[in-house]
């Protein structure tokens, strides 16, 4: 065969393969969204909202667990965040070329994508061994340890992307370092550290395996932080391994809920970044 | 001149200490985790591993009434699991990857590039649940028998395809550890693709090179590390996955010669019987299963993160 025509066709074969991997991962998440949207949709009513977990084989909600859910993912975020905000701090603006950084640097990218059952393992170990049962505040701290790393290497890159200039104006008008960061470059920084932020609550918000054996679950309505609390990937998680098909819409709808926020989230985290990059595009 | 007042500064010094003494000890808390992380599962794994000693990784039984605990089974399972995932993806990334960079026309590039992000920040349990009641009955009645009936026969692999199509089992694991690790081979590919200097592309079709060749004999070989480094971060992420696939590996703990019989990972057995576990050495063995899975994990990623970060540098560098 012509030699001209083969490489034409070869190069046409690959196109069209790396097409059609597109279009599997493509259909990938639409089977993925359509499965949840038909068999959440069924599920949902006011009654999720309203009723607590039910019993085998009747019908009820999901409130305890979509309120143990918002505790701990807001407590994780409250004790997470600050340390990961601070520890990005100290990586972009103190110890910016330091031999310890860089370990810090590798070791929280170790963190990032570390397996999440090993962080529940470790807390596990950390509190619930020690305290000697199962609590939300075991539960809050895994998710805790897994906010850590998502914002420290946001906040880093995004105190980095903030204008030499501003940093010498400060120290020029005699600012110390502390001074500088905090009236300076955190609201330069701003809105991508909040882009951090809602990466972090979208990570920790769908995380199941960590709190299998920390938070555990409970079927009733709870507001001590020092017991086992429900939340909704746990229920999830048992709801749709069970036998019942109350409890199974139960998962789906919570499965519908679960995705619809975490989505959200990430596309908002999306639009600020792009809404803070056209202002640096028409700043310049 | 200016006056300084010199109990303000003092006052200035004393705030500027402890910021960052407080930024100093949030960047070591990080290290202590990690450090914390390894002691405390070495600790919890202690009365397993005095008991057992090496032989626990070479064993695999797995008797929670006689008190006998071995991990080659879940070993097998999380390996076998992740080869099946790898060869699935790997393909797939890099042609999505080849997609975004060479031939998407420019409008669709960013939509195209946010779904597949999507794709990977969809939770773990979303894929199980899935897997459990769409996937897993598709491969049941379409993919397996076809798999049973043509390659079952077949020499030398033939043994992976006998049996009966369970629909859960490895072979399904396999496959939606392959969908939930797709799009972060795609991204990473993606983005050390578009490191690699146009020039060098221009060069190529300037020779009258194909798109494809261009591909294989330019971009590829710049980019070599991050490709693996992009692989091995994506095999970090299948090797400790969790819920997805307890739902869809039939918690079995043994080893079976064909993919389409269920078995065990390690993740998926920590996950299953953890909370159930009686018996200080029950647990303790468990523990040590997670030890085995955070120093497989930690190699891996640690070696990606290398790779990665070599690329980094170079790109860094100039070029």
């Amino acid at each position: 065969m012509n030699r001209r025509l083969w490489r034409k066709i070869k190069n046409g074969i690959f196109l069209v393969l790396s097409l059609i991997a597109t279009m599997i991962g493509l259909a990938c998440l639409a089977a993925i969204l359509w499965t949840l949207v038909s068999h959440g949709l069924a599920g949902m009513s006011w009654h999720l909202f309203t009723q607590m977990t039910p019993p085998p084989g009747s019908s009820g909600g999901l409130l305890n667990a979509l309120y143990g859910s918002a505790v701990m993912t807001l407590l994780g975020i409250l004790i997470g965040s600050p340390i990961g905000v601070l520890a990005g701090t100290y990586l972009a603006e103190y110890g910016r070329n330091s031999r310890l950084s860089t370990v810090i640097r590798f070791i929280n990218d170790v963190l990032l994508s570390a397996p999440s059952i090993i962080i529940g393992l470790f807390v596990y170990e950390l509190v619930v061994v020690r305290m000697g049962h199962f609590s939300a505040i075991a539960g809050a701290l895994a998710l805790a340890i897994l906010a850590i790393p998502v914002t420290l290497r946001t906040t880093e890159d995004m105190l980095n992307l903030v204008p030499v200039g501003m940093k010498d104006s400060s120290a020029a008008l005699g600012a110390y370092p502390w001074r500088t960061t905090l009236s300076v470059l955190y609201p330069a920084a701003r809105s991508g550290i909040v882009t951090g932020l809602l990466l972090a609550i979208a990570r920790i918000s769908g995380e199941t395996a960590p709190l299998l054996f920390t938070a555990l679950n409970n079927q009733f309505w709870s507001t001590n932080l020092n017991a086992p609390m429900a939340n909704l990937p746990v229920v999830i998680f048992q709801f749709a391994l069970s036998p019942y098909k109350d409890w199974q819409d139960l998962a789906w709808a919570g499965a519908l809920i679960i995705t619809v926020t975490i989505l959200l989230l990430s596309i908002s985290a999306r639009v600020v970044l792009a809404m803070l990059q056209a202002e640096r595009g028409a700043g310049r | 001149m200016a006056i300084i007042d010199p109990r303000h500064a003092a006052k200035q010094l004393i705030y500027e200490r402890i910021f960052r003494s407080a930024t100093l000890s949030a960047a070591i808390l990080v290290l202590l985790i990690l450090g914390g992380v390894a002691v405390s599962l070495m600790h919890g794994a202690w009365p397993a591993i005095n008991h057992f000693g090496f032989s626990f990784v070479l064993r695999e039984i797995w008797n929670p009434v006689t008190d006998q605990f071995g991990a080659l089974a879940p070993i097998y399972g999380t390996v076998v699991t992740s080869a099946l995932a790898m060869l699935l993806a790997v393909p797939a990334g890099f042609g999505i990857a080849l997609f975004l960079t060479e031939l998407c026309p420019p409008l669709l590039k960013r939509p195209i590039g946010v779904a597949v992000e999507l794709l990977a920040a969809v939770p773990s349990i979303i894929f199980g649940i899935w897997g459990l009641f769409v996937l897993a009955p598709v491969l049941q009645r379409h993919v397996q028998p076809w798999l049973i009936h043509n390659l079952g026969h077949a020499p030398f692999i033939g043994g992976l395809f006998k049996g009966p199509p369970y629909g859960i089992g490895i072979l399904t694991a396999g496959v939606v550890l392959a969908i939930m690790v797709l799009p972060f081979i795609a991204a990473t590919m993606r983005d050390v693709f578009d490191t690699v200097p146009p020039m060098l592309k221009e060069s190529g079709y300037g020779l009258g090179a194909t798109t494809w060749e261009v591909m294989w004999n330019v971009v590829v070989p710049h980019s070599r590390a991050g490709i693996v480094g992009g692989i091995m971060l994506g095999l970090g992420r299948a090797l400790g996955e969790t819920m997805a696939v307890t739902f869809v590996i039939g918690n079995a703990h043994r080893i079976s010669s064909s993919l389409l019989a269920p078995g065990t990972t390690i993740s998926s057995a920590i996950a299953n019987e953890f909370t159930e576990a009686v018996g200080d050495l029950y647990t303790s063995s468990l523990i040590a299963l997670g030890l085995l899975l955070f120093c497989i994990t930690f190699t891996v990623i640690a070696a990606a993160q290398a790779m990665l970060r070599r690329l980094e540098r170079r790109g860094a560098a100039g070029l």
